[in-house]
């Protein structure tokens, strides 16, 4: 009896969760589909699902008309590098706030989140001003800076509850066996508290990756990322949605190949510090 | 002696990460300031007279201003709502254990990883069209009649757009919370008769109280600059219906090149946002002993 | 020490890395629309190239409004990150004046520059000397559907007027279910719906701003216009017409699901590509609706030219004028011809292309559309104290015709009346044009 109810309830969760899991994914599911119609289809009434003459001629023009490996290469070195100049930063100071802390250290972290209010629109002009001086236009470093220290709050704050959730008397144990400094963190810190830096260094990938306001407005070409591939898709004479569509699915297919493969990683680590 | 040298080990260790970001806000926040005293537009870079705090009264006194202001905080409550309360109950149906749990959560959370402007592309384009989008079809179909969602109800569609993108973020956060109630609690709570009700509301909310607070927290910080969205489907309109305090700084000041105007926006908004974060802490800060 | 090398080797790599390689030849740095005809051009490069083997491009294609971002940015700040950019007859005048721009005195001795259209080679110089060649230039026309008015049993007149048009649209849309009897642009900005709009209140003798620089959004003109063109939009648009811009209404045109719709000339060729259109042979033309008797320029209150420039902050500026005669020529135009067909010519740029047989022959609304281009004269005039026709040449316009624009759109939208849209409008606009220092 009480088997029956269970199967029975697990069958009625199973419809719930696919219904829901369908619609909030459907956006991304048509957009995919529509990539592979051609522009008529596309803009069919009624909709056609399924049934349509399946084409690839829209990532063919796409790729013809931009190179969009190029625009990818850009799009990891971006967030790549922006990431790893944010872990340079941001673990030295998550880690003597977590291990130090002061009775300023929550005010500091406050601080730093705040600094990720500054509306972009108001200071574009003051930043391109300085990266013309400073010969940076439309080059991956500069934008790597910038990308970085956008980042770099949230970096702070979730390497911080992690590195607060490792027990202090383990490093006390290791001291008091004579470890030095670079043993402490080697040995015990490290394996610790990769789980943190990794999904740290996720979110910090997929947020540099999807940002879309500096990477468009300080490249021109060797710099420009897919956020720019985009913009030269977005509203064109004639139809589109099938080309839109390609190129978005393009634009976001490799970060979502990761977010997916990483997902255990995500689930673990988006905490910041939310579960005790 | 020791805690003095840790302490000044510490204050090195943090002083990069500072340093950084104290110059990420002290460069362009001081241009800015210095921008927003001049009659400086880039269409005549040439004169750039001292004008005092005329960009300021300018911008203030947009009647403009006010709507922006309703409709930011609108925006991010909005979204807010949507995605906590959403959130909470995605979370749930997540932690249940059904067949392909594991595929559906990879669905749900695939949003997160859309870029924003590929999102607003296909949501005004592909979803919410009156004519060609799949969402007037289907209304079409069961006959309640397409709606023309950027004209009837644009803060609406907005807030839709970025409550799917943020839904995912508040989940993931939430299903993590919720993974870590012990079972025994629970059926501790079962067996002394309590109902599924109740359990929710005693039991597990309070324990993802602190969760709910770092969703707020975080998400309101991205919200407020909610920028992109608005830029690529309705352009702030029609009228002031969609125009928040951001995209009144572009459309009031850098959509014609006025630096000055713009600055000064920059600098209000600043300080509103500052306000903002400054009430968010008191009142929920207390939640999260940092 | 180890990480220490790390760190500088890291770095060293993202800086090699971030240096474009150099190279012997010239690489210029395009930035274009993302139009039809300029993708086109695109890939045709090789035609150029081949001549030019010293000459690389490189293509930074946009989507319009943040193109025009990118560029006023870069021009305005002298970044330096173009070396061609394309910009239209609103930023020309402007940009000339403030010495932005190199004058195109290297475009060749074959490129025969008298061959411009007079209007567009007025509107891209200043003091007689080109600052921008036009790749293909527009005014504004009616198209409308053949069938549907034969069917009808209407005609459509040789100087159609507002109220025909009102008319014919609630005929027709009363007649055909599916069919809207008119299309107009609705999507606010002021190269979208402030574009028709500016162009129609000129239908009915009116300008944004009088010779004093008062806005004119109070004005009578202004008034019927406006209040007609929410009439005719909330009877007879289509819904979401507040959010449609010229390709939304091209694809519900194409589709057949518009009876008429006025817009930009360059809308033609595209309404007649029957690989687009499933209406392409039952499109006719005729010129921009007037409102009043003698209205002026006989309706054809519109003139505008994507053309390729060059910004005075370009090192290249002599391979730049190279490509830009390559692409503004006539041999450009053969070109497109040859592989394409002649219907695909950018249109509206050079006399001759209109004296062409073979031109004429598949290009139904070649004369429609040069007749409304040699009538569209945007010069400044007594009551008229701004270059321009549907947008005004001045550094405020961008934005106070935005916002303007989102007052339209709420109008069509049904969320304030054609008054109260009009009055916040004149509002702004007053506001601005003080601040400016226009009106004391």
């Amino acid at each position: 009896m009480a088997r029956a109810i269970s199967t029975r309830r697990k069958l009625t969760f199973t419809a719930i969760g696919w219904a829901v899991g369908l619609l909030i994914f459907f956006p991304v599911l048509w957009t995919i589909l529509t990539s592979f119609k051609t522009e008529l289809d596309a803009i069919s009434i009624p909709p056609k699902f399924l049934f349509f003459d399946w084409t690839l001629e829209n990532y063919v023009t796409v790729q013809e008309r931009s190179n969009y490996f190029r625009f990818m290469m850009n799009s990891i070195y971006l967030s790549l590098g922006s990431t790893f100049v944010g872990l340079l930063f941001a673990i030295p100071a998550a880690w003597a706030m977590a291990f130090s802390p002061t009775p300023r250290t929550k005010d500091v972290l406050l601080w730093m989140l705040s600094t990720k209010m500054l509306p972009a629109v108001g200071v574009l002009i003051p930043i391109y001003l300085v990266f013309r001086d400073f010969g940076l236009l439309d080059s991956r470093v500069g934008l790597i800076g910038v990308l970085f220290l956008i980042n770099l709050p949230i970096m702070v704050w979730m390497l911080y509850t992690y590195f607060k959730e490792i027990p202090g008397e383990i490093l006390e144990a290791a001291r008091m066996d004579g470890a030095s400094l670079s043993k402490e963190i080697t040995h015990v810190l490290a394996p610790m508290s990769v789980p943190g830096i990794a999904s740290t260094v996720l979110l910090s990938v997929i947020l540099a990756w999807n940002e879309a306001f500096w990477t468009l407005n300080l490249t021109t070409s060797d710099a420009a990322p897919l956020t720019t591939f985009i913009a030269s898709y977005s509203s064109p004479q004639g139809n589109f949605y099938a080309k839109l569509s390609a190129a978005s699915t393009l634009a976001i297919a490799p970060i979502l190949i990761l977010g997916w493969f990483s997902q255990k990683q995500l689930v673990r680590g988006l905490t910041f510090g939310a579960v005790k | 002696m020791a805690t003095m040298q840790t302490k000044s080990a510490a204050r090195l260790m943090m002083a990069p990460a500072v340093i950084a970001l104290l110059l990420w806000m002290v460069v362009p926040l001081s241009m800015t300031l210095y921008f927003s005293t001049l009659n400086y537009n880039l269409f005549n870079p040439a004169q750039t007279p001292f004008i005092g705090f005329t960009n300021y009264s300018f911008f203030l006194s947009d009647p403009a201003f006010f709507t922006a202001i309703r409709n930011t905080l609108t925006l991010v409550a909005g979204v807010l709502v949507i995605t906590v309360g959403g959130g909470i109950l995605l979370a749930l149906l997540l932690d249940q254990d059904f067949y392909g749990v594991n595929i559906v959560r990879l669905l749900a959370i695939a949003p997160f990883f859309v870029m924003p402007t590929v999102a607003a592309l296909v949501w005004k384009n592909m979803m919410m069209n009156p004519v060609y989008g799949v969402i007037g079809q289907f209304l079409n179909f069961i006959g309640v009649g397409a709606i023309d969602w950027f004209s009837n109800a644009p803060l609406t569609a907005i807030i839709i757009i970025v409550a799917w993108q943020w839904l995912p973020f508040s989940t993931l956060i939430l299903l993590t919370a919720l993974q870590s109630l012990s079972e025994e609690q629970k059926e501790a709570a079962e067996m002394d008769g309590a109902g599924a009700l109740s359990i929710f509301w005693y039991i597990t909310l309070p324990h993802m109280a602190r969760a709910i607070t770092v969703v707020i927290l975080i998400q309101t910080i991205f919200l407020l600059s909610i920028f992109a969205e608005i830029y690529v489907t309705t352009s702030g309109g029609p009228g002031l219906q969609t125009t928040n305090l951001p995209y009144l700084v572009y459309a009031q000041a850098l959509l014609q090149f006025d630096v000055g105007g713009a600055s000064a926006g920059g600098i209000v908004a600043v300080i509103l946002a500052n306000i903002v974060a400054f009430f968010l802490i008191r009142i929920i800060g207390k939640n999260l002993d940092a | 020490m180890r990480y220490r090398s790390l760190l500088l080797g890291a770095c060293a790599s993202l800086v090699a890395a971030s240096g474009a390689s150099a190279q012997d030849a010239t690489t210029l740095t395009i930035a274009t629309v993302n139009n039809g005809d300029m993708i086109r051009m695109q890939g045709l490069t090789e035609d150029f190239t081949e001549q030019h083997p010293d000459i690389q491009l490189e293509w930074v294609t946009l989507e319009e409004n943040v193109l025009r971002q990118r560029v006023t940015t870069d021009i305005a700040t002298g970044g330096g990150q173009y070396d061609v950019m394309t910009i239209g007859t609103y930023e020309v005048p402007i940009w000339a004046e403030n010495e932005w721009l190199l004058p195109l005195d290297g475009l060749g001795e074959d490129y025969d520059e008298e061959d411009l259209i007079p209007a567009i080679r007025e509107a891209l110089s200043m003091d007689g000397t080109l600052y921008a060649a036009p790749f293909y230039a527009e005014s504004a026309m009616t198209l409308y559907r053949t069938d549907l008015f034969e069917e009808a049993g209407l005609e459509m007149p040789e100087a159609p007027t507002w109220d025909f048009i009102a008319e014919a649209a609630q005929t027709i849309s009363e007649a055909n279910e599916d069919v809207y009897g008119i299309c107009l642009r609705g999507k606010p900005g002021w190269g979208e719906n402030m574009a028709f709009l500016g162009a129609m209140a000129r239908s009915y003798g009116a300008n944004y701003f009088n010779a004093d620089w008062q806005p004119q959004f109070d004005s009578e003109g202004w008034t019927t216009a406006v209040n007609q063109y929410v009439e005719l939009m909330t009877n007879y648009g289509p819904p979401g017409a507040a959010s449609n811009g010229f390709n939304e209404n091209l694809s519900l045109f194409n589709q057949g699901r518009c009876a008429m719709w006025m817009d930009a000339t360059v809308a033609a060729s595209f309404v007649s590509n029957p690989d687009e259109s499933q209406v392409a042979d039952s499109v006719g033309y005729a010129p921009f609706p007037c409102g009043i008797e003698d209205c002026p320029n006989s309706g054809a209150n519109w003139l505008w030219a994507w053309s390729l420039a060059v910004p005075a902050s370009s090192q290249k500026a002599e391979a730049a004028q190279t490509f830009i005669s390559w692409a503004t020529s006539k041999g450009y135009l053969d070109l497109v011809a040859e592989k394409e067909g002649w219907a695909n010519v950018p249109p509206g740029t050079r006399t001759s292309l209109y004296e062409n047989e073979e031109y004429l022959a598949e290009a139904p609304f070649a004369e429609q559309t040069l007749q409304a281009i040699q009538n569209a004269d945007p010069s400044s005039g007594e009551d008229k104290p701004y270059v321009g026709l549907q947008f005004a040449a001045i550094p405020e316009f961008q934005g106070l015709g935005t916002s303007v624009g989102q007052q339209m759109a709420a109008a069509v939208s049904g969320n304030m009346t054609a008054e109260q849209a009009l009055q916040a409008a004149q509002q702004t606009a007053v506001r601005e044009m003080t601040r400016a220092g226009y009106i004391q």
